[in-house]
């Protein structure tokens, strides 16, 4: 059973705290996040380490400068990512989630998210939270001067604080809902409604193949 | 005031409002296909449930399926374990499969739609996010995650949040030498790669109005490129024409009942928008991807536009692009060499889209040293190509025919560039390392673009091309 499976539904997400790492840049994709050639598999195991991997290293296989390479970024625990605009733009893939859940991130703060992967992040029980972009840069700017301190991202107050300063976050009310209740894996309360659902489901004529 | 055809496809679907204020959105289709489902149907079966409405979800291999040979077992083994994985999980769970064997393989969001399983004011979910493809027919269709199939499985539902909406109006004609594929490319680059977050396009106006199914499906099928998981065009005559005598389409009366109701769902005339946005259809040119994003795109006539140009927000990815892409701001994109061109993929792999290409090929033949090939989107679109002669003139121009599949879209499938080479292709993303060579680059343009590029083993106008060409 993996991880994330063992992670029991109806689990509050209320605050994360985690060791920092900057992933800098805009429109970042899932295939770079985690290339179409590391999914030829059955399950999501071994994808932590796989996690930007062409960022990370070249043809010959050497590592290139990336934050994920980076000495000061090695420390283990849960991570705390943090992006800027667009992250986890193109492919649906929960492979890209997976990976970076594989490899330790727990929360993510950043600029905006891709809707797609924004709704994956959700469904595994991982907030990403949206900071204005000067507050963004300049946690990341900090981070990349100190390392060393956690990131907490705190879904009750909705702030990031690292050391002693706190900036405002934001999230859409229906998933930060779901992560303070624990309702992120939606399975269960949508398998409740079953009987609703068979209802709904008669009254659309093309369910009936418009037999009347 | 009137209502949206989103709004008309939400309510309908509608099961309850949850907890969280989001819906419990029920999905009328469900496609699967074998990369994004193997961990739903494990995670089904560790946590003991159920697949309720088997007859609601269709399934087919077009990911990684080789377009060589499809001889079983696959050459790769892990292909072959992927490919046994989602056959044993349709089989246990009474879901139906579309093998090559079928008859009725191909790229899901190809498929769907040429069976007649795509219908209008559906609600329609895939574990892909071309799935925003199904919205040709005014079906409210978006790319999910691997958990979120997992609850589909057990539900037939979602838990999601309505989108707002933003009505994309196209004016006037397209002309010649212009197809859907630089008309979505034009969107993306006036409205952004992230333009079209939170958002569901609805693409209106005389460009959309005119245009066939299969030019509408290359449309709303790179709306998330342009942020947009979801982008429809309104049910309407060339519609319900489409659908009459599919496989799946209702017949006799059935079927007239089945019109008035999806003719019912387009949105009113008085309906509301969150935003509303008006291109002029007659201003847009061929147009190509000179960067590593569907936005970073130019008109062929064009030069690769200065990082001034963009704001400042942009500039570094920008940056970033001159340099994987080898392209200097200023250098006119007309002339590029290419290594491989490719024409297929969601798309870009139906029937119109070979015969333009085919029209092309029949005026050159593929530069020597360049790599082409041409993938129908289906077993369907082979056979109908075939039956045309298409494959013949690819063949004689040079072009590879091969079996259908997601091919070199992305790569997850021998069918692969290496190193740095340059492919002209048809297909949907230009992100760094997408056609299967981590420093490999791409080019997107309209099938015909492809297949003039080929012959002149650089980019190149297909206007200048066609013109040049002997009457």
């Amino acid at each position: 059973m993996t991880d994330q499976a063992k992670k029991s539904a109806l689990l509050p997400v209320t605050r994360v705290s985690g060791r920092p790492i900057p992933l800098p840049g805009n429109d970042i994709d899932t295939d770079r996040i985690i290339p179409a050639r590391f999914m030829t598999a059955i399950t999501f195991d071994g994808l932590g380490e796989l996690a930007f991997r062409d960022a990370r290293f070249g043809a010959d296989g050497k590592p290139i400068e990336h934050p994920m390479n980076d000495p000061r970024f090695q420390a283990k625990g849960p991570r705390v990512a943090i992006v800027n605009k667009n992250f986890g733009c193109g492919s649906s893939r929960e492979h890209a989630p997976q990976a970076m859940w594989r490899w330790g991130v727990q929360a993510l703060v950043g600029e905006s998210f891709a809707d797609i992967f924004f709704g994956n992040c959700v469904a595994m029980g991982i907030p990403c939270v949206t900071a204005s972009e000067a507050d963004v840069t300049a946690l990341q700017r900090a981070v990349e001067a100190d390392p060393s301190q956690d990131l907490v991202v705190d879904l009750d107050a909705m702030t990031a604080t690292r050391g002693g300063t706190s900036v405002p976050v934001s999230m859409p009310e229906g998933a930060r809902t779901q992560l303070l209740r624990g309702t992120w894996d939606a399975t269960r309360i949508l398998v409740d409604a079953l009987p609703k659902v068979r209802e709904t489901a008669d009254r659309l004529p093309y369910v009936g193949g418009f037999a009347r | 005031m009137g209502k949206s055809l989103l709004d008309k496809v939400w309510e309908r679907h509608s099961v309850r409002e949850l907890e969280s204020g989001q819906t419990q959105l029920f999905i009328g289709l469900h496609l699967v296909h074998e990369v994004t489902s193997p961990q739903a149907f494990a995670m089904i079966r560790e946590a003991g449930l159920g697949v309720p409405f088997p007859d609601r979800t269709f399934a087919t291999v077009d990911h990684i399926i080789p377009t060589d040979t499809q001889v079983r077992p696959l050459a790769d083994g892990q292909a072959e374990t992927m490919m046994s994985a989602i056959e044993s999980n349709c089989r246990e769970f009474g879901i139906r499969l579309f093998t090559p064997e079928s008859g009725h393989q191909g790229i899901v969001h190809v498929i769907g739609p040429e069976l007649g399983l795509t219908q209008p004011g559906m609600t329609i979910a895939c574990g892909d996010s071309h799935t925003s493809t199904h919205g040709a027919f005014g079906a409210v269709a978006f790319g999910i995650g691997t958990s979120q199939v997992r609850d589909v499985l057990a539900s037939q539902c979602l838990a999601i949040q309505r989108p707002k909406v933003r009505r994309v109006e196209v004016t006037g004609r397209l002309r010649p030498g212009v197809y859907a594929k630089d008309v979505i490319l034009d969107v993306i680059r006036r409205l952004g790669v992230k333009g079209g977050v939170g958002f569901a396009y609805e693409y209106a106006g005389e460009v959309f109005d005119a245009m066939s199914m299969e030019e509408r499906m290359t449309v709303c099928n790179m709306s998330i490129e342009g942020g947009a998981r979801l982008g429809y065009v309104n049910p309407d005559r060339t519609t319900v024409e489409y659908l009459r005598g599919r496989s799946f389409s209702p017949t006799g009366d059935a079927f007239a009942r089945a019109e008035a109701w999806w003719t019912s769902m387009a949105s009113d005339p008085d309906a509301s928008f969150d935003d509303r946005v008006s291109i002029d259809g007659g201003g847009i040119a061929p147009t190509v991807t000179w960067g590593i994003n569907p936005g970073q795109a130019i008109g062929v006539d064009e030069k690769v536009p200065a990082a001034a140009a963009f704001a400042a927000d942009e500039r570094a990815t920008v940056e970033d692009a001159y340099e994987y892409m080898g392209l200097a701001a200023g250098q006119a994109i007309a002339g590029t060499k290419i290594d491989v061109a490719f024409i297929g993929s969601c798309t870009n792999g139906r029937l119109s889209d070979l015969r333009e290409a085919a029209r092309v090929a029949r005026l050159g033949r593929v530069k020597p040293g360049v790599k082409a090939l041409v993938v129908p989107g289906s077993q369907a679109v082979a056979r109908a190509a075939e039956a045309e002669g298409l494959h013949e003139t690819f063949r004689a121009a040079g072009f590879e025919w091969r079996l259908p599949g997601c091919s070199m879209c992305l790569a997850m499938n021998p069918d692969k560039l290496s190193g740095r080479q340059v492919c002209a292709s048809s297909s949907n993303r230009n992100f760094k390392g997408r056609q299967g060579s981590p420093s490999g680059r791409t080019l997107l343009m309209s099938p015909a673009m492809v297949a003039a590029a080929a012959i002149e083993g650089a980019v190149v106008d297909v206007r200048d091309f066609l013109s040049k060409a002997p009457a």
